[in-house]
């Protein structure tokens, strides 16, 4: 997604003024962006905290601020800046997490993010925007851009599909199996796992785009769960994710379903690392866990 | 009104909210109170903004912005009570002269970083000023912010050091093994205008000036619990609210001064 997201945020830029910090990384990405940038492109350096500070700063002045990092870089390690300095003020600075959930691979656990919405959804005014197709990010930014917000925006790796419009609920697939909420780039793969399959195989597949999730529960989708079997999968681990955002508010709105099912990060099972294949095929989130799901329960 | 009567004026003032609103933090609010006044009252411009990184001074701040009328007397009597915006540290969000809220140490310095680098990109005005304590040198992030300063050389940011020589639990000297003068030191291998200054002292407050070309660090050499004899350099000041026999005790020394 990241050469993606280059050519968005200088469509962007085009349209609107920023400041764009990153914390020494975006080699062999980001480099159309900062030549058209020059002085409102900023590397930071390797100093997360003074980063985020940093940026609150200039957002005060008046300039919204995009901050850029490998993920956990960005949502982690300055945690109270982000609380404090960003989301109390309330102030427009979007923190980019490039490598949401496992997308780091066998780099290791220090650089994966599955606990990272969950984390910045607790703070006051944050805003999450989770792209699940390369052709989302633009729209997402153009989100934030009118938001004027807080916000993050959790990059991954997605497979290429044909394109579908961006909205904060989709849905991607027809099926009788059940309904599966998913979020993230992992729908990307479950989409082309899936699309082979017969309608009586396969699950309905929605994909939530963005949080916190207020009343805006699609009626279709209301329909489409009640009384059904219903799987939430996401790369995040259960504590914070969608699947529990999900369960309260269908418990809020008296929907009764036949099943709940949550697939999510599960963290480092084995203790050994490798592939964002090999840590989502660990955690169970898969096409064929999904289907073990709907048939047991 | 000359500004020994205007310090000894706020210092009544701020030992009176804190007697009423019976909380502490008195001894850390006087060794910053006389600084926070004299760059409200003499050097600051409109276009300027401060930023009090040790958020815990939020009373000599309050004290600063009642004494400019920026803040009212009836909103000083809310001080520490229920429903008010005079909260023990800055709160966010409610007047434009406290920018952000602190309390954390350790974030006023990247935040004066950025406003002089907003204030840079769209061409305004204005100089940031932070305060900031000598302990809160322990933080990591101060550090990031100081290699930041120093590379961008962002000439519109002041920083001033209240340097009391006491924390939480201790003097800087035995808990960090920090002082002025390895403060000094250290921020002597960066390109900044440093200057030492009595931070109780008129003559040498007045060197706070604004022009710079380069970034300026004021390292204040200040009494924690300036001008209240049993408060001065005594470590408990960091907590401890007054009753009313020593109120009227700290009272009476600052009258009769």
């Amino acid at each position: 997604m990241r050469e993606i997201f280059c050519a968005e945020m200088i469509k962007a830029y085009a349209k609107k003024p920023f400041v764009f910090l990153t914390g020494d990384l975006g080699f062999k990405a980001l480099e159309p962006l900062r030549e058209i940038m020059k002085d409102h492109f900023i590397n930071a350096g390797i100093a997360e905290q003074n980063m985020i500070s940093t940026a609150a700063g200039i957002a005060k002045t008046g300039l919204p601020v995009f901050c850029y990092s490998i993920s956990p870089f960005i949502y982690a390690r300055p945690f109270e800046q982000i609380r404090n300095d960003i989301c109390l003020h309330n102030l427009p600075v979007t923190l980019i997490g490039n490598g949401g959930g496992y997308g780091y691979g066998v780099m290791g656990a220090t650089h994966h993010a599955i606990e990272d919405y969950g984390s910045l959804l607790c703070l006051q005014n944050m805003h999450v925007f989770i792209p699940a197709f390369d052709f989302d990010i633009g729209a997402m930014i153009s989100r934030i851009s009118n938001l004027n917000k807080p916000a993050f925006l959790r990059l991954g790796l997605a497979q290429k599909t044909a394109e579908i419009s961006y909205a904060k609920w989709r849905k991607v697939l027809d099926g009788d199996l059940g309904v599966l909420i998913v979020t993230g780039s992992i729908v990307s793969n479950l989409l082309h796992d899936f699309q082979s399959e017969e309608i009586g195989a396969r699950p309905a597949i929605w994909v939530l785009g963005e949080l916190p999730l207020f009343d805006d529960f699609p009626q279709e989708l209301v329909q489409e769960i009640s009384c059904k079997k219903l799987c939430v999968l996401e790369e995040h681990v259960a504590q914070g994710g969608i699947g529990q955002i999900i369960a309260t508010k269908i418990l809020g709105k008296n929907i009764a379903l036949k099943s709940f099912l949550h697939l999510h990060a599960q963290g480092y099972i084995s203790g050994f690392y490798g592939s964002q294949n090999f840590h989502r095929q660990e955690s169970q989130l898969t096409k064929k866990a999904v289907i073990s799901a709907f048939k047991l329960n | 009104m000359i500004f020994p009567e205007l310090q000894k004026q706020a210092r009544l003032r701020l030992l009176k909210m804190h007697f009423e609103a019976k909380v502490g933090h008195i001894g850390g609010n006087l060794s910053s109170l006389d600084a926070i006044l004299y760059l409200h009252h003499n050097v600051m411009q409109k276009e300027d903004h401060f930023i009090l990184s040790k958020g815990h001074a939020a009373g000599a701040l309050y004290i600063a912005l009642w004494s400019v009328g920026k803040i009212s007397d009836e909103q000083l009597l809310t001080f520490h009570k229920e429903q008010t915006k005079l909260a023990g540290h800055p709160a966010p969000n409610w007047i434009a002269e406290i920018p952000f809220a602190t309390g954390s140490l350790g974030h006023g310095l990247g935040l004066a970083c950025g406003m002089s680098v907003g204030n840079k990109l769209q061409k305004k005005e204005g100089r940031i000023f932070c305060l900031m304590s000598d302990g809160e040198w322990q933080e990591g992030s101060n550090f990031e912010a100081l290699v930041f300063l120093n590379h961008q050389q962002l000439k519109n940011v002041t920083v001033i050091i209240d340097c009391n020589g006491l924390q939480g639990f201790g003097t800087t000297e035995e808990i960090a093994s920090l002082n002025l003068k390895k403060l000094h030191e250290i921020f002597a291998v960066f390109n900044f205008e440093i200057t030492e200054i009595n931070g109780h002292e008129e003559a040498d407050l007045k060197k706070l000036f604004r022009a710079a070309d380069r970034p300026q660090i004021f390292l204040m050499n200040t009494i924690k619990g300036y001008g209240v004899s049993f408060m001065e350099n005594q470590m408990q000041w960091h907590y401890l609210p007054l009753d009313e026999e020593l109120y009227n005790r700290a009272k009476k020394e600052i009258e009769n001064l």
